[in-house]
C-alpha cells in the first residue's frame, strides 16, 4: 500500500475519536465493503419481508418439489410453498434473533466477568467455575440439551443460546478488567473516594470496551450458526415459521431437490461471512497492534 | 496523635511466589508536619514506592502503625477510602497512565473538587494554577503531552484540598528539560494549598532544590535524614556519599559517574 497513514504510529487509535470518524484504514479494505453491502442486502431483505413476499409463506400453493423457473425463482418445498418467499421472511427470524441472543450474552457476560474481575476472591471463583463448567462442554451439544429439556421453541432456543455464549464474554471481561484495575488512574479515582461499583462502571469498563464488541462482533456469524444449527435439529423454531437452519434441514429430507437447502444453506453462508469480514476489519481499526500484520508490514 | 503523618515502625512485606517474603520495606519511622516538603531517595527497587502506596493505603502493613492527621491508615479495601484519609493524596509516575482517557480533563478535575472539604478552586483556576489554558478543560488526555498531563494529575490532586501531597516519582518519565520545572511547580502548588509535600524521586539534584528535609532510604531502611544542605553537604553514611558522587555533572569534561563497575 502506498498510502501512508496520516497519523503517527504512537497515537492510539482506541482513545482517538476523530479517527474513528475519519473512517479507519482497515474499514476502507474490499472485504470489509464486501461484508458490508452483504449484510446491507439482506437487512434490507428481512425489511421487505416484513411487507412484502412473492408468494406467502406459508401458503401451501404451489406443485410440489418444482426447480427454479421464471414464476417460483429459487423452486417450491415438499409442500408446495416457495421458497424464495421463505427465505425473505425467514430473514427476519435469522438475522434479528441471533443479533440480539449476541447483545444479551455480551451484556450479561460483561457485567458477570466484570464483577469478577474487580471484586475477586469467593464471587470471581464462583462465576469462573460456572463458566468452567459451561465451557466444558461442546457448545452445540449443551445448546441441545437446554433446549431439549425446555421444548423446542424459538424463545427456548433464545435462552439456550444465550446459556451457552455467556461465558466467552465473562472470561475476556475478567481479564480486561485484572488488567485495568491496577491502572493508575483507576487506583487514583479510588484514592479520590469513589467506591468500588463506581470505580468500575466509570473508570475501568469504558476502558475495555473495545475488545469486547469486537468479540461480539465476530460472535454473530456463530450464534447466526449456533441458531440454525438447532433448528436443523428440531430444536429451534416450530415447524410452520420459515428460517434458514429448518429450511436446510427440510432440503436434506428431500435430497434430489436441491434448491431448496441450497439457497437457504446460502443465505446463512453470505451472512456468517459477511459478520466475519465486519469482525476483522472492526478488530483492525480498534486494536493497533493486530492492524501492522494483516496489512503484511509485520515486522 | 500529632498533626500530620506519622509512620512508626513500618513494615510492608510482600509475599512472592515459591513462599519466599519480600520486606520492601522494613521498620520505617517518619514523620510529615504540616506545610514540610519532604525529600524521599533512594535507587531503584528500595522501597520508595512501595512506601507511598502503604502511606495511601494501597499495601497491608505487616507491622507498625501509620497514622495521618490522627487517623489510623487502613488498607483500602472494596469500602471506600474514610474521609479523613481522602486529604492525602498522590501524584504517580506515570503520566499516560493516571488519566482516565475517556474522560474530559474538566470531569476529572472536578472528581477532585468533589471531595474538597472548603470552596475548592474551579476548573479553571486549577489550570491556571498548573499553567495550562482554560480551553484543556474540554480535551481528552491523549490530547496532551506526557509533560502536560502530569501538570493535569498535580492540578487534580490539589483539587482534593490535600493536606499532604505524595509524589511517586511524579517526574521519572519527563525529560529532562521539564523535570526540574514540574517539581518545583509541584512544591508552589502544594504549598499554596497548604499542604507537606512527600516527594520522591531517585534525582538528588531535583530533590535538593525543592526538598526541606531529605530522607534516604536503602533496601527498605532509612539509612540517613536530615536538612537538605546538611545531607548534601556532609552525608554521614557511606550509602549517601556514594549516592551523591553517582550524580552526572555538566562540567563539560566528560567524566561519567563514579559508581560504575
Amino acid at each position: 500500500m502506498t498510502i501512508t497513514d496520516p497519523t503517527p504510529t504512537e497515537t492510539a487509535p482506541i482513545t482517538d475519536r476523530r479517527r474513528l470518524v475519519r473512517w479507519p484504514q482497515a474499514w476502507r479494505r474490499p472485504l470489509t465493503i464486501i461484508g458490508g453491502v452483504i449484510i446491507a442486502f439482506w437487512v434490507i431483505v428481512a425489511i421487505v419481508g416484513i411487507f412484502w413476499t412473492p408468494y406467502p409463506p406459508l401458503g401451501q400453493i404451489a406443485p410440489r418439489l418444482s426447480a427454479p423457473s421464471g414464476e417460483h425463482l429459487l423452486g417450491t418445498d415438499s409442500v408446495g410453498r416457495d421458497v424464495l418467499s421463505r427465505i425473505m421472511a425467514g430473514a427476519h427470524v435469522s438475522l434479528p434473533v441471533p443479533i440480539l441472543v449476541v447483545a444479551l450474552s455480551m451484556i450479561l457476560g460483561t457485567a458477570l466477568g466484570a464483577i469478577a474481575g474487580y471484586f475477586g476472591r469467593v464471587v470471581d471463583e464462583v462465576i469462573m467455575r460456572l463458566t468452567d463448567l459451561v465451557l466444558a462442554f461442546p457448545t452445540i451439544i449443551l445448546a441441545m440439551v437446554v433446549t431439549a429439556a425446555l421444548g423446542p421453541g424459538l424463545q427456548n432456543a433464545v435462552i439456550a443460546l444465550l446459556a451457552v455464549s455467556w461465558p466467552s464474554y465473562a472470561r475476556v471481561t475478567r481479564s480486561l478488567v485484572l488488567g485495568a484495575r491496577g491502572s493508575e488512574y483507576v487506583v487514583s479515582g479510588r484514592l479520590m473516594g469513589v467506591s468500588a461499583w463506581r470505580s468500575l462502571t466509570r473508570d475501568v469498563l469504558p476502558n475495555i470496551l473495545a475488545p469486547i464488541v469486537v468479540l461480539a462482533t465476530m460472535d454473530i456469524g456463530n450464534a447466526i450458526l449456533l441458531l440454525s444449527g438447532l433448528s436443523f435439529l428440531g430444536l429451534g423454531t416450530v415447524p410452520p415459521t420459515p428460517e434458514w437452519g429448518a429450511m436446510v434441514s427440510e432440503g436434506v429430507e428431500q435430497f434430489s431437490s436441491w434448491w431448496i437447502a441450497t439457497f437457504a444453506g446460502l443465505a446463512i453462508f453470505s451472512v456468517v461471512l459477511a459478520f466475519n469480514f465486519l469482525g476483522d476489519s472492526l478488530r483492525d481499526a480498534l486494536d493497533p497492534r493486530a492492524q501492522k500484520s494483516v496489512e503484511g508490514r509485520a515486522v | 496523635m500529632s498533626d500530620g503523618l506519622a509512620l512508626d515502625n513500618v513494615s510492608v512485606t510482600y509475599r512472592q511466589p515459591g513462599g519466599r517474603r519480600l520486606r520492601a520495606v522494613h521498620d520505617v519511622s517518619l514523620a510529615i508536619e504540616p506545610g514540610e516538603v519532604v525529600g524521599l531517595v533512594g535507587e531503584s527497587g528500595c522501597g520508595k514506592s512501595t512506601l507511598a502506596r502503604a502511606i495511601c493505603g494501597l499495601e497491608s502493613l505487616s507491622s507498625g502503625t501509620a497514622s495521618f492527621e490522627g487517623h489510623p491508615i487502613t488498607r483500602l479495601g472494596l469500602r471506600r477510602r474514610p474521609t479523613p484519609l481522602l486529604r492525602a493524596q498522590m501524584v504517580f509516575q506515570n503520566p499516560y497512565a493516571s488519566l482516565n482517557p475517556r474522560r474530559r480533563i474538566g470531569a476529572q478535575l472536578e472528581d477532585g473538587r468533589r471531595i474538597h472539604p472548603g470552596r475548592a478552586p474551579s476548573v479553571v483556576e486549577l489550570l491556571d494554577q498548573v499553567g495550562l489554558e482554560s480551553s484543556a478543560a474540554q480535551r481528552f488526555p491523549h490530547e496532551f503531552s506526557g509533560g502536560q498531563r502530569q501538570r493535569i494529575a498535580i492540578a487534580r490532586a490539589v483539587a482534593t484540598g490535600p493536606d499532604l501531597l505524595i509524589g511517586d516519582e511524579p517526574i521519572a518519565s519527563l525529560d529532562a528539560s521539564l523535570q526540574a520545572r514540574i517539581a518545583t511547580l509541584m512544591r508552589s502548588v502544594a504549598l499554596d494549598a497548604g499542604a507537606s509535600l512527600l516527594f520522591i524521586s531517585h534525582d538528588l539534584s531535583v530533590v535538593r532544590l525543592i526538598a526541606d528535609r531529605m530522607v534516604v532510604m536503602r533496601a527498605g531502611e532509612i539509612v540517613e535524614a536530615g536538612p537538605t544542605e546538611q545531607v548534601w553537604s556532609g552525608p554521614q553514611q557511606a550509602y549517601t556519599k556514594r549516592l551523591l558522587a553517582a550524580i552526572p555533572k555538566a562540567d563539560g569534561r566528560g567524566e561519567l559517574p563514579q559508581l560504575l563497575p
